[in-house]
């Protein structure tokens, strides 16, 4: 029983003391003076605010990305029991005492410091020598540029963290393929390729492209072990659906996840909150939610309703009358019918009330039991305060020449009869006998004698308008448009037949309990597509930058100046190290070519397993780098320097491949060799050299004088700044 | 170009010795299989036949019997004598193969219906349809010779030009609005030519698909559902650049497949024909518009493929490939850019008078054209301090530097004068040239001139109300970010706020300034700010003119970058403008900027509905080309919902047959010969189709400019051929299972008639899309197209 006792327990463990200093080295080099400067830096003032948001459990959408990232950094606050009561407005400005400036800088940090050991462990699996693996994890050690964006509240280390780590774990696991399939750690390491891989998508968008790039490798892989008769067509398939659960359910899953949370944390109502539809936003607390609750339910004859336009863009806004009319001509010279204006208003006034009326019937209140308005009913809507009805006709419209003039009839008693009869049609009905619903029904009003539908135009009306936003007829409905739907805000069930009672009722807040719950995937979709489609104004920036500036860094950023003194933090790539990476490039493209071309006719310069080798680090290492750099070419939107990072990374270590290379295969004498170790120490030093020199920018101390800065200018268009004495 | 006449037919003699696989339909006299392969291993050239190691006729059946290599079992199938004399193995045709001269009478008869089909009331509707109004307007300035600018290089529209003018078109027609009635006016000449090129589509296709598949089902089956097609019939109908287009993308098409059959006869003359042929059709389809692109692309792919498999042809000495690729580059790069560079010659040399084009390009070019006030003028060519001058910003459409007797109004930056960009010649576009520090009247005729120097400090006077060009830290007054412009000061005394220093790209300091050719850029000398127009118009207090302002960022786009239009400078000598002519590489240049930005400036707008690409391939909605109300001669520019319904359930069948095709041949699955020759037409000629469809598809997800349905056909083109190619496959490999030959045949044959009856009868339903519809719309029952409207957003 006590037989384990007769022999010594003992523990053997294996400790690489090299990757564990270059984790110490790493965590020194990010985390050293991680408070200062105790100001807000760069973009920290636009993350800073989701954080507060976070804090504040306040809903938000952020369209620069996915919400893990975020949610990362508010972990960080949420640890250093941060309330989130901050002003972010503006770069520099001093941190509050309230504000935990060390903890919520410490997992970019980290994940920052953790790269290191990452690069080291990447070329090792790639089964490069323990040197070359040094070199590349000391070579992402003294990145300035990585240096700088690891130590501050942003997104771009966590991400390249984790791109790194799914990199590393694909690599573990095809290596372990060979041996042991389907042991614990092929388990392990196949599955935590899946979750780095959705953990980098849910940090940026950008983490994709990396994503992409190990779904093709992984693909590859297994095309070639389809040919391998080795293996039975069972355990082909039993491969096959391994892959496909590790590598695309689970990261789908682990995705969802991230909303889920996000949804579950931010619960009450916000600055955002009119992005979203009505749907959406009754579901936050406060807010919509406090009006719409306990509306009826279901749009009834004599119903009073506030008509709000599904698609949002330029604003959300409610189909608006007032008693103002067209003018006669306007400034183009064309008429008009000089009716009542209908606009569509971004604010809630009583103007925006309408009662939804039976054409058959006099009374504008509901009747009891009340009678529901389906798809394809056709109404009358009457404006509550001025009991105009809406009518179209074959009047141009002010702005939008094409469609037909919308208007609260006014009857002149010349040739221009009412048209106001409209046909309501429910666009995601599920029958063609659905009862027109609050909030969920998207609605589309035909109007009856042109078969016009009721569409929001996006352009503004001049003065006479009020800059109220323009309403149409739209005469061509070319398909399905979300500016042509609308759908029920508010809603409460008329009650007073005589004008004035109408009046006071119109004005009173709308009262009774129904809340709705919207499922988690209807509100994932809706975030969804709203993070995707939301497009920013294309703002200008002072230090965005094309894509062809990043491979020659002719660009940097400021991102912080000492109020008083010089010191300052840029972001700066180590020179030495992005120069020596395109060469590494070019040389690994120019070699890959010219073997490819001799191996096609036969001549084998290197041995196969030489090849494959070669073949498979310029896969991930190139190929890490194109796919991170090049689709920015496509891109429209406003670019920064730090975009390039994942890509310098890839590109980084590609350089310890090609010089390993170099050394194993082109030097073919002893005395080239140690030539050859001689020349990579001296340009490893000159790489050290540069780290140093511009680690005063990068690290924001010690403040340079005007002449150091001056001679850190090394190139005309970096943009270091110089105080005027 | 191509002649519409039948091309002879495919097998000519000298064919016979060629290394090509024979088609297993010429197998037609082959009594049972074990007897054919005797013949054919007997058969001095049969490299095509089955090989030596493969398992024997055991594989007759055409099933997929899994095989490890090597493990095949042997022996003959027991089938007993009698049944074997008529029975033509099951693998073997199921249709007896088409005499000789089946296949130009196919051509014949494919060719006939096309040109029917096409030219069938080609004179209805007699008034403009749709984007005729654009391209029967562009064929119109040709034959006047007059300048405009369009977003697509210019072949399409010359050729249409070229037609009308051989057809009697005079071009004073003047195209205004779609629903303009032709009257008199000539305009059939123009749509022949569309709709000739349009029926070419057809047997180009035919013949690509034989040539690809060797099988004339899958051809004619291509034919037919492009030509009962209602989408391209009515695509061929009207003067458009797409009946153009597409024949130059499929003759490219046609002639890169034919060069790659030609393959085993290197350098012969039939080969060069089809090699150089494929270039010109590269040149044509490039010319037309910028989507040739995409066939460029298509035959580079090929044509890397093709080296590269030279290359490893070790047979092939390095010379000879190098003989190789020298004649690829020659035909494929150097002819079609020489033909695209002679087609923008001839847009040049004809279009040499002033017209609604001139305002899109650089003051230097319209000097070339006759009418335009700068044509023969002569100014001094380089600036001086004391000179007069207009200032034109050089973003497209881009106004002269403007300034009036108004003020900013209260709110908007500081109260001063306003400065702004305005497109038209005026007295107020007028500045002159001062040195920053001294000023002293310049026009003093004995003081000696002193010219402008690249990097000098100037001031800038208004001639008109003497203020100085001015610029401070108040934003500006649309563009937020921007600083505001002002004009300043009284009788040119102002501050130091006035002086800009004066830079010319890519220029050293020092040198002078040129009229028309410099490109300047002002930067303010206190804020660092650059002078620019942001191109918005200014609310009614500017007179609706553009904003001007300084902008912080310094980059280089044109709204930053000015040039010196007229010049005034008593004291220097005039020059004629001739000679700052811009060369033609320059012209050639400047025009192909102005063609990319105009294509990228069709930005849809907000709450604007347009096409998205994937609306496309299921038919979502289509054109509107004629017609709107129940009276009216109604055209729609739709697909053949069938067709194109099958056309998408084919590429989803495709890729997983391709798929399954491809993992048995990697399992190591041991085929016979005749399924692998399916798997190869397959995945060879299916393959090299589909990669034409994703190209000529899958871009328009990327593309920010404004897309319409009519973009998908090339795409379609594609599609169809794979259909056609997939369908053959399909009923073929089915057919190889039934044991019966005579089943078999029958199966395949009623397969393929099923699907040929349904589109005929498809387009019997559909074809008044095509060839107009008159009366009620679909909705009411009395309709033509009563009951036709299967999708709601079908607009007929």
């Amino acid at each position: 029983m006590l037989g384990f006792l007769k022999e010594p327990v003992v523990v053997t463990a294996k400790i690489n003391v090299s990757l564990v200093a270059l984790t110490v080295m790493g965590l020194m080099s990010r985390l050293w003076g991680l408070c200062y400067p105790r100001a807000v830096v760069f973009d920290e003032v636009y993350y800073g605010q989701f954080v507060s948001l976070y804090m504040k459990r306040i809903f938000f959408v952020d369209d620069s990305g996915p919400p893990f990232g975020h949610m990362l950094l508010a972990l960080g606050g949420y640890l250093g029991g941060f309330d989130g009561n901050f002003l972010w407005n503006r770069i520099g400005a001093e941190y509050s005492i309230n504000v935990p400036v060390w903890s919520l800088r410490l997992l970019p940090a980290l994940a920052g410091a953790l790269c290191v050991p990452l690069a080291y462990q990447i070329l090792a699996e790639l089964h490069f020598s323990h040197c070359a693996a040094l070199g590349a994890a000391l070579l992402i050690l003294l990145e300035n540029s990585l240096i700088t964006q690891s130590r501050f509240m942003l997104l771009e280390s966590i991400l390249i963290f984790f791109i790194l780590l799914a990199v590393l774990s694909y690599l573990k696991f095809y290596n372990l393929q060979k041996h042991s399939s389907f042991s614990g750690s092929w388990w392990f390491w196949l599955l935590l390729t899946g979750v780095a891989c959705s953990c980098a998508v849910g940090v940026k968008y950008m983490g994709l492209f990396t994503y992409m790039l190990l779904l093709a490798t992984a693909g590859l892989h297994f095309w070639h072990m389809i040919g391998d008769q080795n293996f039975s067509n069972v355990s082909l398939l039993c491969h096959f659906l391994a892959r496909a659960l590790a590598l695309i359910i689970i990261p789908m899953g682990l995705y969802l996840s991230f909303f889920y949370v996000h949804l579950a944390l931010l619960y009450r109502s916000g600055p955002h909150d009119q992005i979203m539809t009505s749907a959406f936003q009754a579901s936050l607390e406060g807010g919509l939610a406090r009006i719409t609750q306990g509306q009826p339910l279901e749009v009834a004859y004599g119903s009073q309703i506030t008509l709000r336009n599904v698609l949002g863009k330029p604003m959300q806004c409610w189909l608006h009358s007032h008693t103002n009319t067209y003018p006669i001509r306007y400034e183009n010279g064309r008429g008009s019918s000089h009716q009542q204006q209908v606009t569509c208003y971004p604010f809630k006034d009583v103007n925006n009330w309408w009662i939804v009326k039976d054409p058959g019937m006099q009374q504008l209140v509901v009747s009891n039991p009340p009678r529901p308005v389906r798809h394809g009913h056709i109404v009358q809507l009457v404006h509550g305060i001025t009991t105009r009805y809406l009518n179209t006709h074959d009047v141009a419209a002010p702005l939008s020449p094409h469609s037909q003039e919308v208007s609260c009839y006014i009857d002149y008693n010349i040739s221009m009869p009412a048209q106001n009869l409209w046909r309501v049609e429910i666009v995601n009905r599920e029958s063609d006998t659905d009862v027109w619903k609050t909030i969920l029904s998207e609605v589309r009003f035909v109007h009856v004698n042109t078969s016009a539908v009721l569409k929001l135009s996006g352009a503004s009306l001049p003065e006479w308008g009020y800059r109220q936003l323009e309403v149409v007829g739209e005469k061509l409905s070319k398909g399905y448009h979300q500016s042509m739907l609308w759908n029920v805000e508010e809603h409460r069930y008329g009650k007073s037949q005589e004008q004035k009672e109408r009046e006071v009722e119109l004005h009173s807040p709308t009262q009774m309990d129904i809340s709705k719950n919207l499922s988690f995937m209807a509100k994932f979709t809706e975030l969804q597509w709203k993070i995707l489609t939301l497009k920013n104004e294309d703002t200008e920036h002072k230090y965005s930058s094309s894509a062809l500036d990043w491979i020659t860094m002719d660009t940097n950023i400021a991102y912080w100046l000492h109020p008083t003194s010089g010191a300052q933090i840029h972001l700066l790539g180590n020179v030495a190290t992005w120069a020596s990476a395109n060469a590494a490039a070019l040389l690994y493209l120019c070699l890959s070519l010219w073997y490819l071309l001799r191996r096609r006719r036969r001549i084998y310069d290197i041995p196969e397993d030489a090849w494959q080798l070669w073949m498979a680090a310029g896969g991930i290492c190139g190929g890490g780098w194109a796919v991170n750099y090049l689709p920015f070419f496509l891109m429209e939107k406003t670019l920064f320097l730090y975009h390039y990072l994942p890509a310098v990374t890839f590109q980084i270590l590609l350089i310890p491949v090609v010089l390993q290379h170099l050394s194993d295969h082109l030097c073919r004498s002893v005395l080239l060799k140690s030539m050859f170790s001689a020349l990579v120490v001296a340009w490893f030093s000159w790489v050290y050299f540069v780290y140093c020199t511009f680690s005063p920018l990068t690290y924001g101390q010690p403040a340079l004088a005007p002449a150091e800065l001056r001679a850190l200018r090394w190139k005309d268009t970096w943009n270091i700044l110089i105080r005027k004495q | 170009m191509a002649p519409p006449s039948p091309p002879a037919p495919l097998p000519p003699a000298g064919r016979a010795r060629s290394r090509r696989r024979v088609p297993w339909r010429r197998r037609r006299s082959s009594p049972s299989r074990p007897a054919l392969r005797a013949r054919r291993l007997r058969a001095p050239h049969g490299r095509d036949c089955i090989p030596r190691r493969a398992p024997r006729p055991a594989a007759l059946r055409p099933s997929m019997r899994r095989a490890r290599r090597g493990a095949a079992r042997g022996g003959y199938p027991r089938m007993p004598p009698r049944q074997r004399e008529p029975r033509r193995g099951p693998g073997a045709p199921p249709r007896p193969a088409p005499p000789a001269a089946t296949r130009p009478a196919a051509l014949a008869l494919v060719t006939l219906l096309s040109f029917a089909s096409r030219f069938h009331r080609l004179r209805e509707p007699p008034h403009v349809c749709w984007d005729e109004t654009h391209f029967g307007k562009m064929g119109s300035y040709y034959i006047n010779r007059t300048f405009f600018f369009d977003v697509h290089p210019p072949l399409g529209k010359m050729l249409i030009g070229l037609a009308g003018y051989l057809s009697g078109y005079d071009g004073t027609f003047p195209f205004q609005k779609p629903g303009d009635r032709y009257e008199q006016h000539n305009y059939v000449g123009m749509r022949g030519f569309c709709a000739f090129l349009g029926s070419c589509l057809v047997p180009f296709a035919y013949l690509t698909v034989l040539e690809l598949s060797k099988s004339l089902p899958a051809a004619l089956l291509t034919a037919f559902i492009l030509i009962f097609d209602t989408g391209c019939i009515t695509l061929s109908q009207y003067i458009l650049l797409d009946p153009i287009l597409m024949f130059f993308l499929m003759g490219a098409v046609l002639s890169m497949v034919k060069c790659n059959s030609c393959a085993d006869r290197p350098f012969s003359a039939s080969w060069w024909f089809w090699l150089s042929l494929t270039g010109v059709s590269l040149a044509g389809a490039m010319g037309v518009k910028f989507v040739g692109l995409f066939v460029v692309l298509l035959v580079g792919l090929n044509t890397i493929y093709d080296l590269w498999d030279l290359l490893g042809n070790l047979s092939l000495s390095l010379v000879m490939f190098g003989k190789h690729l020298l004649a690829r580059v020659l035909c494929l790069i150097f002819l079609p850019l020489a033909l695209y560079t002679a087609m923008f010659a001839v847009h040049f040399a004809v279009l040499n008078r002033s017209g609604p084009g001139d305002g899109f390009f650089s003051s230097a070019f319209q000097s070339q054209l006759i009418g335009n006030n700068l044509h023969n003028v002569s100014v001094p060519e380089h600036l001086a301090y004391g000179s007069v001058v207009t200032m034109k910003n050089l973003r497209m459409a881009g106004g002269y530097l403007h300034s009036h007797w108004h003020l900013y109004p209260e709110g908007v930056g500081a109260r001063q004068q306003q400065v702004t960009a305005y497109l038209h010649k005026d007295l107020n576009n007028l500045w002159i040239i001062k040195k920053h520090e001294s000023d002293t009247d310049l026009s003093d005729p004995s003081s000696p001139v002193e010219f402008v120097r690249h990097g000098d400090i100037i001031r800038l006077e208004h001639k008109e109300t003497s203020r100085n060009l001015h610029s401070h830290q108040h934003e500006a007054p649309l563009t937020r970010k921007h600083f505001q412009v002002t004009g300043y000061g009284i009788n040119g005394t102002g501050d130091s706020n006035d002086f800009w220093r004066i830079e010319v790209v890519g220029r050293r300091t020092g040198q002078l300034i040129k009229v028309l050719r410099s490109q300047v850029r002002l930067t303010h000398v206190a804020t660092g700010c650059v002078l620019g127009s942001s191109g918005k118009t200014l609310p009614k207090w500017g007179w609706e003119q553009v904003e001007v302002t300084c902008t912080p960022y310094l980059k280089e786009t044109p709204n930053s970058l000015w040039n010196f239009e007229d010049h005034i400078n008593p004291k220097l000598p005039n020059i004629s403008l001739d000679v700052l002519k811009p060369s033609f590489a320059e012209i050639l240049l400047e025009s192909h900027m102005v063609m990319i930005r105009g294509n990228s400036g069709l930005k849809p707008k907000d709450n604007e509905v347009t096409s998205k690409p994937w609306h496309w391939p299921i038919n979502y909605q289509g054109l509107r080309f004629s017609g709107v109300n129940e009276t009216d001669y109604r055209v729609y520019l739709l697909g053949n919902p069938v067709i194109w319904w099958l056309n998408l359930v084919t590429i989803g069948l495709y890729l997983l047959i391709t798929v399954a095709t491809a993992v048995a041949l990697k399992r190591g699955v041991q085929l016979t010969s005749e399924l692998k020759e399916l798997s190869r037409v397959v995945l060879h000629a299916g393959g090299q189709i589909t990669l034409g469809w994703l190209l000529h598809y899958l871009p328009f997800f990327m593309m920010g400019r404004v897309l319409y349905f009519h973009h998908y056909f090339p795409a379609m083109l594609f599609s169809s051929m794979l259909t056609g190619i997939t369908w053959d496959a399909l009923l073929k490999f089915c057919a190889g299972f039934l044991s019966p030959s005579t089943t078999a045949r029958k199966v395949y044959g009623g397969g393929f008639l099923a699907l040929v009856l349904l589109i005929l009868y498809s387009f019997y339903l559909f074809h008044p899309l095509s060839y107009g519809m008159v009366g009620p719309m679909a909705s009411h029952p009395s309709s033509p197209m009563a009951g036709l409207r299967w999708m709601d957003s079908w607009e007929f």
